[in-house]
């Protein structure tokens, strides 16, 4: 059974991967630019052993790691405060709705002249971007909280933080959740482009765009392939994993 | 009525938040601790939207830009919607099709920039199927799952009634499947928008608003940065506002497959 699922799931690539494989084969593009795949599976072995790829995944790993973790912390707090007082849902709000719709790479250029290239302008980028949805969902979520849940608790005598821990907290976490699941996907899209524009040192997605400069397309090809497998990771390991623990446990959604 | 107040009430919240956060702006840029070129004065940003409007040179960036990512669109629903429909009424489509789009899909469009540049040479191009890339996979995944969500007693009562293939699908799948549809154009076009700006600064041709924006950057322009960022903010909030929210008014609406929803 288990293997069938397997094949099931293969079959397509191998078709995909076959026909590539022709076309490559049959040399109706230039060979430098439709490489076959056994090339761009020797670039991926190369430049893995090399310690090349690791290095230029683990970088861009960092930066989505410490931009998500920016966004997350500043638009969880920033939503909360939106859900909870007036003030500070008047004040958010529009400078939020004015914001959001601007795609994130927009700003890049911005970003750049005002931090410098590298590192730093593409982990704020980053974080800039992705909190959008963190603080759009967080504050729809705390919004959504039973007014009835609020007053029982404050009946059975809660106080301010045992409420916000025990009521508002969880009763918001699968709208949280949402956000930062967006979040994070947008996080990867933005920090991808972000890369090949931030003149950052290392980053699959300078990698890739660097590698067009020599025409290395098994390079970039076998890139691309790691960007896939880490954004299929991030959706698959982080976010399910996460919902498992929490939401689905607690019964809130199933 | 009271909700009526509580409109005005919030507009007039916007206004203040909006005057004060130009004010702190203005005065950042007058105070001269950072440098006039890197922070423009709100009236030169208008200036420079303004100079760039009159010229039309604004209007052809955002034409192109426009082509671009509606052109890319267009081929997004010419393929997404069909394959999607394909893929719920043929089990063997959506066993071939579903995997690669789940594996497909995590890849940012912007990563295939540099590929596409290789392939098909700096241009309109590639801002084309950057678009195509990021704007099929929700189309064609919210059409699936559209689809598969119709009522199956829509369908039963519908044949029994004598609607044909031909009938059954118009009449009862496509409207069935619409509120997804449409919610799937919305986020495909929200993802097309944002890789045309990208294409467009990565891939440099020589219009375009993305680009304008980039090649601003090189000659410490900010103040036409600002002003690009401006349109390009104002043309998202257009396509969303009035282009999907009459597109869904005057269809699911009407319809009555989903309520009214006033925020």
């Amino acid at each position: 059974m288990r293997w069938r699922v397997i094949a099931r799931t293969a079959y397509p690539f191998l078709v995909v991967a076959a026909i590539w494989e022709i076309v490559a084969r049959l040399e109706v593009f230039p060979r430098r630019l439709f490489p076959p795949l056994e090339e761009i599976a020797a670039a991926f072995a190369r430049l893995t052993l090399s310690g090349v790829l690791p290095h230029h995944a683990f970088d861009t790993l960092i930066r989505l790691t410490a931009g998500f973790a920016l966004a997350a912390i500043a638009g969880v707090m920033i939503g909360i405060l939106m859900g909870r007082f007036r003030r500070a849902e008047d004040i958010f709000l529009p400078l939020v709705t004015i914001a959001a719709p601007i795609p994130g790479l927009a700003y890049a250029p911005l970003f750049l002249l005002w931090f410098g290239l590298g590192h730093f302008s593409a982990v704020l980028l980053v974080a800039f971007v992705s909190a959008f949805p963190v603080v759009f969902n967080t504050w729809t979520g705390v919004k959504a909280v039973k007014d009835i849940w609020v007053r029982s608790a404050l009946v059975m005598g809660a106080d301010n933080p045992k409420l916000f821990r025990h009521v508002i907290l969880p009763g918001a976490l699968p709208y949280i959740l949402t956000g930062l699941r967006l979040g994070l996907a947008q996080a990867w899209r933005v920090l991808v482009g972000v890369e090949m524009l931030a003149a950052v040192p290392w980053g699959l997605g300078w990698m890739i765009f660097g590698a067009r400069e020599f025409l290395n397309t098994d390079v970039m090809l076998a890139g691309v392939a790691v960007i896939a497998m880490i954004g299929l990771a991030l959706e698959k390991l982080v976010f399910e994993k996460i919902e498992n623990y929490t939401v689905v446990r607690w019964g809130m959604m199933s | 009525m009271t909700q009526h107040a509580d409109r005005i009430r919030s507009y007039r919240r916007a206004i203040v938040t909006i005057a004060v956060a130009a004010l702190c702006y203005e005065a950042i840029a007058r105070s001269g601790y950072f440098p006039a070129v890197l922070v423009p004065t709100l009236p030169k940003i208008a200036m420079a939207l303004w100079r760039s409007l009159l010229d039309g040179s604004m209007l052809s960036h955002a034409g192109f830009t426009l082509y671009r990512v509606l052109f890319g669109f267009s081929l997004a629903i010419v393929v997404g919607v069909p394959l999607g429909i394909m893929m719920a009424r043929y089990r063997p489509v959506q066993n071939f099709v579903l995997p690669l789009a789940s594996a497909f899909m995590p890849i940012p469009s912007l990563a295939w920039v540099p590929l596409f540049i290789l392939w098909f040479g700096l241009g309109n191009t590639v801002a084309v199927l950057v678009v195509f890339y990021a704007a099929t996979f929700p189309i064609l995944l919210n059409t699936w799952s559209g689809v598969r969500s119709v009522n199956p007693l829509w369908l039963r009562a519908a044949g029994a009634m004598g609607a044909d293939e031909n009938l059954l699908f118009w009449k009862v799948i496509i409207p069935g499947a619409s509120p997804f549809i449409i919610t799937g154009l919305r986020q495909a076009f929200l993802r097309a928008w944002i890789a045309v700006v990208g294409a467009e600064m990565i891939a440099a041709s020589d219009w375009g608003l993305g680009w304008t924006i980039f090649d601003a950057k090189e000659f410490l322009n900010a103040d036409m940065m600002i002003a690009s960022l401006v349109v390009i903010g104002f043309i998202g909030f257009v396509f969303e506002r009035l282009v999907f929210g009459s597109l869904e008014q005057a269809t699911v609406m009407r319809w009555g497959m989903v309520k009214t929803v006033r925020s």
